[in-house]
C-alpha cells in the first residue's frame, strides 16, 4: 500500500469514463485509461456496464409519434395563394 | 436596372412557392425524429403534441429564416426548446444548489450491493432495470440537465449542436451532460433498488 499520497487509479479511471465513451480524451489520457482497463476487471466491468446503460436508456426513452400528429402538423402549412 | 420585368415577378413567386413547399416537406419528414426528442423534454404526451404543433406552426411562418444546407432538425429543435422554456416549463426549475451527485460507478455499485450485479454476460445488464424505471428516472432529472441528455444521448446531437439549440456555451453542455448522467444514475438506482 502506498502512504495515501498517490491518487487511486480506479478513481482516476472512473473520472475518465464519460469522456472516454464520448471520445473526448486526449490520446495520452485515452492510452492511460486503456492501460488501466487492461489490468483492472473492476473498472472494465463498470465501463462495459456504462456502454450497455447508455444503449438501454436510449432505447427505453423512444416513444414513437402518435400516427395522427403528422396530419395535424401538415395541416398547419400556410396555403399557397 | 433594378426594375423587375412583368414576367420576372410571377417567376420569383413560383420559385418561392417551390422553396417553401420543399422546406415544409423536409420539416414534416423530420417530425418523427423531432417528436422523439420533444417527448422526453416534457412530461406528458399531450404536452409533447402541443409543443410539436406550436413548433411547426412557427417554423412554417418563419421558413425564410432557415438557411438551406444547414441542419434543419437542429433548427426545429431550437424553436421547440425556446417555446418549451417560454412556457415556463410548468414544473420547477432546477434549484441552484444540486446535491453533489455520486460518481460514475455508483449505479453498478448499488446494483452489486443489492445482489443484482450484472452477470458476466453483458447483454443481461439491461434486464436488471426496467424500461419504466428508465423513463421515470429520466423525467426526474432536473430540466437543465435533462435537456442536454435528451439532445445528445437520445437525439444524437453533437455538443456543438446542443450548445446552439440551447443557446449555452459548449463547456456548459459538457458539464451538464456529465452531471446529468450521474444524476440519472442516482435516480435509476433509487427506482431499481430503493434509496440508500
Amino acid at each position: 500500500m502506498s502512504l495515501g499520497v498517490e491518487p487511486d487509479p480506479c478513481a482516476r479511471c472512473e473520472e475518465m469514463l464519460q469522456p472516454y465513451l464520448d471520445r473526448d480524451l486526449t490520446d495520452g489520457e485515452r492510452a492511460e485509461a486503456e492501460l488501466h482497463l487492461d489490468g483492472c476487471s473492476y473498472c472494465r466491468k463498470r465501463y462495459r456496464f456504462e456502454v450497455e446503460l447508455r444503449r438501454f436508456v436510449r432505447q427505453a426513452a423512444v416513444e414513437e409519434m402518435p400516427p395522427d400528429l403528422k396530419a395535424k402538423l401538415a395541416a398547419l402549412r400556410i396555403p399557397l395563394h | 436596372m433594378g426594375e423587375t420585368t412583368p414576367e420576372a415577378e410571377p417567376r420569383k413567386l413560383a420559385e418561392e412557392a417551390r422553396d417553401r413547399v420543399r422546406f415544409e416537406e423536409e420539416a414534416l419528414d423530420l417530425a418523427d425524429q423531432v417528436y422523439r426528442v420533444a417527448r422526453r423534454l416534457v412530461s406528458t404526451r399531450e404536452e409533447a403534441e402541443d409543443l410539436m404543433q406550436e413548433t411547426y406552426a412557427r417554423a412554417f411562418r418563419a421558413w425564410r429564416s432557415f438557411q438551406p444546407g444547414t441542419n434543419l432538425r437542429a433548427w426545429l429543435l431550437r424553436i421547440l426548446t425556446n417555446l418549451n422554456i417560454d412556457r415556463g416549463r410548468r414544473i420547477q426549475r432546477a434549484p441552484d444548489t444540486q446535491p453533489l451527485e455520486e460518481g460514475d460507478y455508483f449505479l453498478y455499485n448499488r446494483l452489486e450491493e443489492a445482489g443484482r450485479e450484472p452477470s458476466s454476460d453483458e447483454d443481461r445488464v439491461v434486464e436488471r432495470l426496467s424500461q419504466d424505471d428508465a423513463v421515470a428516472a429520466l423525467s426526474a432529472v432536473p430540466h437543465d440537465f435533462r435537456d442536454v441528455i435528451v439532445l445528445v444521448d437520445i437525439g444524437d446531437f453533437s455538443y456543438a449542436d446542443a450548445a446552439q439549440i440551447l443557446e449555452i456555451p459548449i463547456g456548459t453542455v459538457m458539464s451538464r451532460l456529465h452531471r446529468g448522467r450521474r444524476i440519472l444514475k442516482q435516480e435509476l438506482a433509487e427506482k431499481a433498488v430503493g434509496s440508500v
